[in-house]
Protein backbone atom coordinates (compact mmCIF):
# COMPACT_ATOMS: atom_id res chain seq x y z
CA UNK A 1 0.00 0.00 0.00
CA UNK A 2 1.27 3.57 -0.12
CA UNK A 3 1.63 4.46 3.92
CA UNK A 4 3.57 7.07 3.51
CA UNK A 5 1.38 9.54 1.69
CA UNK A 6 -1.40 7.61 4.04
CA UNK A 7 -0.01 9.33 7.08
CA UNK A 8 0.47 12.11 5.68
CA UNK A 9 -3.21 12.93 5.24
CA UNK A 10 -3.85 10.98 8.42
CA UNK A 11 -1.63 13.95 10.15
CA UNK A 12 -2.97 16.44 8.63
CA UNK A 13 -6.74 15.14 9.35
CA UNK A 14 -4.97 14.37 12.97
CA UNK A 15 -3.88 18.56 13.42
CA UNK A 16 -7.19 20.11 11.72
CA UNK A 17 -8.77 18.60 14.23
CA UNK A 18 -6.37 19.08 17.29
CA UNK A 19 -6.34 23.00 16.45
CA UNK A 20 -9.99 23.06 16.28
CA UNK A 21 -10.30 20.95 20.03
CA UNK A 22 -7.80 23.94 20.99
CA UNK A 23 -5.59 20.54 22.23
CA UNK A 24 -2.30 21.09 23.40
CA UNK A 25 -1.05 17.78 22.36
CA UNK A 26 -2.30 14.33 20.40
CA UNK A 27 -2.18 11.46 22.83
CA UNK A 28 -3.92 8.37 20.78
CA UNK A 29 -5.07 8.30 17.55
CA UNK A 30 -7.91 5.43 16.83
CA UNK A 31 -7.91 4.47 13.36
CA UNK A 32 -10.21 2.18 11.72
CA UNK A 33 -8.50 0.02 8.99
CA UNK A 34 -10.69 -2.19 6.41
CA UNK A 35 -8.52 -5.38 5.20
CA UNK A 36 -9.25 -4.68 1.47
CA UNK A 37 -6.54 -1.19 2.01
CA UNK A 38 -3.93 -3.40 2.48
CA UNK A 39 -2.39 -0.86 4.85
CA UNK A 40 0.23 -2.29 7.25
CA UNK A 41 0.40 -1.33 11.13
CA UNK A 42 4.17 -1.01 10.84
CA UNK A 43 4.58 0.88 7.64
CA UNK A 44 2.33 3.12 9.36
CA UNK A 45 4.36 3.29 12.85
CA UNK A 46 7.35 3.90 10.92
CA UNK A 47 5.94 6.80 8.74
CA UNK A 48 4.12 8.37 11.42
CA UNK A 49 6.91 8.60 14.00
CA UNK A 50 9.51 10.53 11.83
CA UNK A 51 6.23 12.25 9.75
CA UNK A 52 4.61 13.55 13.15
CA UNK A 53 7.75 14.99 14.69
CA UNK A 54 7.98 18.57 15.86
CA UNK A 55 3.86 18.26 15.95
CA UNK A 56 1.26 18.15 18.22
CA UNK A 57 1.43 14.37 17.22
CA UNK A 58 4.16 13.49 18.56
CA UNK A 59 4.61 10.38 20.26
CA UNK A 60 1.02 9.76 20.42
CA UNK A 61 -0.04 6.34 20.33
CA UNK A 62 -2.02 4.68 17.04
CA UNK A 63 -4.80 2.18 18.77
CA UNK A 64 -5.98 -0.10 15.24
CA UNK A 65 -9.31 -1.65 14.49
CA UNK A 66 -8.95 -3.69 11.49
CA UNK A 67 -12.30 -4.52 10.07
CA UNK A 68 -12.23 -7.72 8.00
CA UNK A 69 -13.38 -8.36 4.39
CA UNK A 70 -17.03 -8.48 4.49
CA UNK A 71 -18.60 -10.06 1.06
CA UNK A 72 -22.52 -10.14 0.16
CA UNK A 73 -23.57 -13.16 -2.24
CA UNK A 74 -25.42 -11.28 -5.09
CA UNK A 75 -27.71 -14.90 -5.39
CA UNK A 76 -28.98 -15.36 -1.94
CA UNK A 77 -28.48 -12.50 -0.19
CA UNK A 78 -25.74 -14.32 2.52
CA UNK A 79 -22.92 -12.24 4.27
CA UNK A 80 -19.70 -13.71 5.09
CA UNK A 81 -16.26 -12.43 5.81
CA UNK A 82 -13.56 -13.21 3.34
CA UNK A 83 -11.45 -15.72 3.90
CA UNK A 84 -8.48 -17.18 2.23
CA UNK A 85 -9.22 -15.08 -1.07
CA UNK A 86 -12.19 -17.64 -1.49
CA UNK A 87 -15.36 -15.23 -3.12
CA UNK A 88 -17.68 -18.38 -2.88
CA UNK A 89 -20.74 -18.17 -1.10
CA UNK A 90 -20.69 -20.82 1.55
CA UNK A 91 -24.68 -21.26 1.34
CA UNK A 92 -25.11 -21.79 -2.07
CA UNK A 93 -21.77 -22.10 -3.77
CA UNK A 94 -22.75 -18.71 -6.06
CA UNK A 95 -19.71 -16.78 -7.44
CA UNK A 96 -21.24 -13.57 -7.64
CA UNK A 97 -20.55 -11.85 -4.54
CA UNK A 98 -20.54 -7.66 -3.59
CA UNK A 99 -18.10 -6.51 -1.31
CA UNK A 100 -19.60 -4.22 1.63
CA UNK A 101 -17.05 -4.22 3.96
CA UNK A 102 -13.05 -4.28 4.62
CA UNK A 103 -12.64 -0.70 2.46
CA UNK A 104 -13.05 1.05 5.94
CA UNK A 105 -10.02 3.78 6.12
CA UNK A 106 -10.88 6.54 8.93
CA UNK A 107 -10.07 8.24 12.05
CA UNK A 108 -12.78 6.92 14.76
CA UNK A 109 -11.69 9.34 17.46
CA UNK A 110 -8.60 10.90 19.15
CA UNK A 111 -7.52 11.58 23.03
CA UNK A 112 -5.79 14.95 23.19
CA UNK A 113 -4.75 17.18 25.82
CA UNK B 1 -3.89 19.25 31.81
CA UNK B 2 -6.48 15.86 31.66
CA UNK B 3 -6.98 13.95 28.34
CA UNK B 4 -9.91 13.89 26.47
CA UNK B 5 -11.71 12.48 23.24
CA UNK B 6 -12.70 14.15 20.48
CA UNK B 7 -14.99 12.21 17.74
CA UNK B 8 -13.83 12.63 14.37
CA UNK B 9 -15.14 9.12 12.00
CA UNK B 10 -13.49 11.39 8.97
CA UNK B 11 -11.83 9.48 6.14
CA UNK B 12 -8.12 9.46 5.29
CA UNK B 13 -8.62 10.60 1.96
CA UNK B 14 -11.60 12.50 2.38
CA UNK B 15 -9.50 15.36 1.26
CA UNK B 16 -8.34 13.61 -2.39
CA UNK B 17 -11.63 12.41 -3.08
CA UNK B 18 -12.83 16.23 -2.53
CA UNK B 19 -10.13 17.53 -4.79
CA UNK B 20 -11.16 14.66 -7.15
CA UNK B 21 -15.01 16.19 -7.53
CA UNK B 22 -13.60 19.28 -7.98
CA UNK B 23 -11.66 18.06 -10.57
CA UNK B 24 -14.51 16.48 -11.98
CA UNK B 25 -16.51 19.88 -11.65
CA UNK B 26 -13.76 21.79 -13.94
CA UNK B 27 -13.70 19.03 -16.60
CA UNK B 28 -17.32 18.88 -16.85
CA UNK B 29 -17.29 22.97 -17.22
CA UNK B 30 -15.36 22.41 -20.27
CA UNK B 31 -17.26 19.19 -21.55
CA UNK B 32 -13.74 17.09 -20.98
CA UNK B 33 -13.93 12.87 -20.68
CA UNK B 34 -11.47 12.07 -18.25
CA UNK B 35 -10.58 8.27 -18.40
CA UNK B 36 -8.30 6.67 -15.34
CA UNK B 37 -6.29 3.34 -16.81
CA UNK B 38 -5.10 1.61 -14.09
CA UNK B 39 -3.06 -1.51 -14.19
CA UNK B 40 0.18 -3.82 -13.71
CA UNK B 41 3.40 -2.69 -14.96
CA UNK B 42 4.42 -4.25 -18.52
CA UNK B 43 0.48 -4.87 -19.12
CA UNK B 44 0.37 -2.58 -22.58
CA UNK B 45 -1.33 0.84 -21.12
CA UNK B 46 1.23 2.89 -23.19
CA UNK B 47 0.31 1.00 -26.27
CA UNK B 48 -3.25 0.82 -25.89
CA UNK B 49 -2.95 4.48 -25.62
CA UNK B 50 -1.19 5.08 -28.79
CA UNK B 51 -3.51 2.46 -30.63
CA UNK B 52 -6.51 4.81 -29.54
CA UNK B 53 -4.62 7.84 -30.80
CA UNK B 54 -4.13 6.25 -33.88
CA UNK B 55 -7.49 6.10 -34.44
CA UNK B 56 -9.57 8.47 -32.89
CA UNK B 57 -6.81 10.95 -32.68
CA UNK B 58 -8.42 12.44 -36.07
CA UNK B 59 -11.80 12.73 -34.79
CA UNK B 60 -11.14 13.41 -31.30
CA UNK B 61 -9.12 16.03 -29.65
CA UNK B 62 -6.90 13.71 -26.72
CA UNK B 63 -4.62 14.85 -24.66
CA UNK B 64 -2.29 12.40 -22.47
CA UNK B 65 -1.64 12.60 -18.47
CA UNK B 66 1.45 10.18 -17.50
CA UNK B 67 2.16 9.18 -14.11
CA UNK B 68 5.36 7.19 -13.30
CA UNK B 69 8.77 6.85 -11.68
CA UNK B 70 10.23 7.72 -15.66
CA UNK B 71 7.57 9.30 -17.65
CA UNK B 72 9.06 10.96 -20.05
CA UNK B 73 10.19 7.25 -21.62
CA UNK B 74 6.42 6.59 -22.43
CA UNK B 75 6.06 10.84 -22.70
CA UNK B 76 8.20 10.77 -25.75
CA UNK B 77 6.02 8.12 -27.77
CA UNK B 78 2.94 9.91 -27.50
CA UNK B 79 4.02 13.21 -27.90
CA UNK B 80 5.81 11.50 -31.39
CA UNK B 81 1.78 11.58 -31.97
CA UNK B 82 1.35 15.27 -31.74
CA UNK B 83 -0.92 14.94 -28.48
CA UNK B 84 -0.34 16.95 -25.59
CA UNK B 85 1.65 15.07 -22.74
CA UNK B 86 1.65 16.09 -19.70
CA UNK B 87 4.23 13.60 -17.30
CA UNK B 88 3.66 13.29 -13.61
CA UNK B 89 6.80 12.09 -11.74
CA UNK B 90 5.73 10.27 -8.57
CA UNK B 91 9.23 10.32 -7.54
CA UNK B 92 8.99 6.55 -6.28
CA UNK B 93 5.38 6.81 -5.26
CA UNK B 94 3.10 4.14 -6.32
CA UNK B 95 0.00 5.87 -7.47
CA UNK B 96 -1.13 9.14 -8.60
CA UNK B 97 -3.38 11.88 -6.66
CA UNK B 98 -6.15 14.28 -7.23
CA UNK B 99 -3.86 17.15 -6.40
CA UNK B 100 -1.19 15.88 -9.06
CA UNK B 101 -3.79 15.30 -11.79
CA UNK B 102 -5.38 19.17 -10.68
CA UNK B 103 -1.71 20.53 -11.43
CA UNK B 104 -1.87 18.51 -14.78
CA UNK B 105 -5.30 19.52 -15.98
CA UNK B 106 -3.98 23.47 -15.38
CA UNK B 107 -1.10 22.57 -17.84
CA UNK B 108 -3.86 21.53 -20.53
CA UNK B 109 -5.69 23.92 -22.59
CA UNK B 110 -9.19 22.46 -21.71
CA UNK B 111 -11.08 24.64 -24.00
CA UNK B 112 -9.14 22.74 -26.98
CA UNK B 113 -9.45 18.42 -25.28
CA UNK B 114 -12.27 16.26 -25.50
CA UNK B 115 -10.64 13.51 -24.22
CA UNK B 116 -7.62 12.95 -21.56
CA UNK B 117 -6.27 9.65 -21.07
CA UNK B 118 -4.74 9.26 -17.84
CA UNK B 119 -2.29 6.43 -17.62
CA UNK B 120 -1.21 5.49 -14.19
CA UNK B 121 1.65 4.56 -12.38
CA UNK B 122 1.93 0.56 -12.96
CA UNK B 123 0.45 -0.68 -10.29
CA UNK B 124 -2.47 -3.06 -8.88
CA UNK B 125 -2.54 -2.24 -5.45
CA UNK B 126 -2.75 1.69 -4.68
CA UNK B 127 -4.11 2.91 -7.79
CA UNK B 128 -7.95 1.88 -7.15
CA UNK B 129 -8.06 4.11 -3.50
CA UNK B 130 -7.56 7.29 -4.99
CA UNK B 131 -10.08 8.85 -6.73
CA UNK B 132 -8.78 11.33 -9.39
CA UNK B 133 -11.73 13.21 -10.79
CA UNK B 134 -11.96 10.62 -13.78
CA UNK B 135 -15.08 9.91 -14.99
CA UNK B 136 -14.36 6.28 -15.68
CA UNK B 137 -12.31 3.61 -14.74
CA UNK B 138 -10.15 1.83 -17.58
CA UNK B 139 -8.30 -1.88 -16.03
CA UNK B 140 -6.09 -3.38 -18.20
CA UNK B 141 -4.95 -6.64 -17.29
CA UNK B 142 -2.56 -8.66 -19.57
CA UNK B 143 -3.01 -12.52 -20.54
CA UNK B 144 0.57 -13.53 -18.91
CA UNK B 145 -0.57 -11.78 -15.84
CA UNK B 146 -2.68 -14.66 -14.98
CA UNK B 147 -6.84 -14.70 -14.33
CA UNK B 148 -6.19 -14.88 -10.97
CA UNK B 149 -6.02 -10.98 -10.54
CA UNK B 150 -9.35 -10.33 -9.68
CA UNK B 151 -9.50 -12.88 -6.81
CA UNK B 152 -5.80 -11.68 -5.02
CA UNK B 153 -6.73 -7.52 -6.15
CA UNK B 154 -10.42 -7.55 -6.13
CA UNK B 155 -11.05 -3.26 -5.84
CA UNK B 156 -8.89 -2.60 -8.83
CA UNK B 157 -11.77 -4.29 -10.98
CA UNK B 158 -14.78 -3.92 -8.44
CA UNK B 159 -13.56 0.25 -9.35
CA UNK B 160 -13.50 -0.45 -13.02
CA UNK B 161 -16.45 0.43 -15.67
CA UNK B 162 -14.18 -1.37 -18.23
CA UNK B 163 -11.28 -4.39 -18.13
CA UNK B 164 -9.24 -4.67 -21.50
CA UNK B 165 -7.66 -8.05 -21.29
CA UNK B 166 -4.82 -7.42 -23.53
CA UNK B 167 -2.18 -9.74 -25.23
CA UNK B 168 -4.95 -11.96 -26.27
CA UNK B 169 -2.68 -12.65 -29.45
CA UNK B 170 -0.71 -14.63 -26.68
CA UNK B 171 -3.66 -16.74 -25.02
CA UNK B 172 -2.36 -20.16 -26.78
CA UNK B 173 0.68 -19.98 -24.70
CA UNK B 174 -0.80 -19.25 -21.54
CA UNK B 175 -3.48 -21.05 -19.09
CA UNK B 176 -5.55 -17.99 -18.79
CA UNK B 177 -9.37 -19.15 -18.88
CA UNK B 178 -10.73 -15.88 -21.39
CA UNK B 179 -14.24 -18.35 -21.45
CA UNK B 180 -14.95 -18.09 -17.71
CA UNK B 181 -12.90 -14.64 -17.10
CA UNK B 182 -15.56 -11.94 -17.92
CA UNK B 183 -17.84 -14.05 -15.22
CA UNK B 184 -15.27 -13.16 -12.80
CA UNK B 185 -15.07 -10.13 -13.32
CA UNK B 186 -18.94 -9.61 -13.60
CA UNK B 187 -19.64 -11.24 -10.38
CA UNK B 188 -17.41 -8.93 -8.48
CA UNK B 189 -18.85 -5.71 -10.20
CA UNK B 190 -22.04 -6.32 -12.97
CA UNK B 191 -22.25 -3.41 -14.57
CA UNK B 192 -18.25 -3.68 -15.98
CA UNK B 193 -17.92 -3.99 -19.80
CA UNK B 194 -15.04 -6.83 -20.21
CA UNK B 195 -12.77 -6.49 -23.63
CA UNK B 196 -10.52 -9.30 -24.88
CA UNK B 197 -8.40 -7.52 -27.02
CA UNK B 198 -4.22 -6.76 -28.24
CA UNK B 199 -2.64 -3.56 -29.13
CA UNK B 200 -0.14 -5.48 -31.17
CA UNK B 201 -2.25 -6.80 -33.37
CA UNK B 202 -5.77 -4.53 -32.99
CA UNK B 203 -7.89 -7.69 -32.54
CA UNK B 204 -10.78 -6.27 -30.25
CA UNK B 205 -10.60 -3.19 -30.25
CA UNK B 206 -12.80 -2.14 -31.75
CA UNK B 207 -15.30 -2.81 -28.44
CA UNK B 208 -12.58 -0.43 -26.76
CA UNK B 209 -13.57 2.19 -29.19
CA UNK B 210 -16.93 2.23 -29.48
CA UNK B 211 -17.07 1.84 -25.77
CA UNK B 212 -14.78 5.11 -25.68
CA UNK B 213 -17.08 6.86 -28.01
CA UNK B 214 -20.06 6.05 -26.32
CA UNK B 215 -18.33 7.48 -23.73
CA UNK B 216 -17.93 10.61 -24.98
CA UNK B 217 -21.53 11.17 -26.40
Amino acid sequence: MHEQSMVESLLTLALNNAEKANARKIVSIHLVIGDFTGVMEDAVNFYFGFLSQDTKAAGARIRYTHVPGQLRCRDCDTLFPLQKHDYHCPECEGKRVEIVGGRELYIENMEVE
Amino acid sequence: MSARTVTIKENILGANEKKADSNRKLLDSHHVLMINMMSASGSGKTSLILRTIDRLGGKYRIAVIQGGVAPSIDGDKITRQSVPAIPINTGGGCHLDAQMIRQALEALDLDRTDLILIENVGNLVCTADFDLGAHKNAVILSIPEGDDKPRKYPMMFVEADVVLVNKADVLPYFDFNLEAFPEIIRGLNPSAGVFAVSAKTGDGLDCWFSWLEEALG
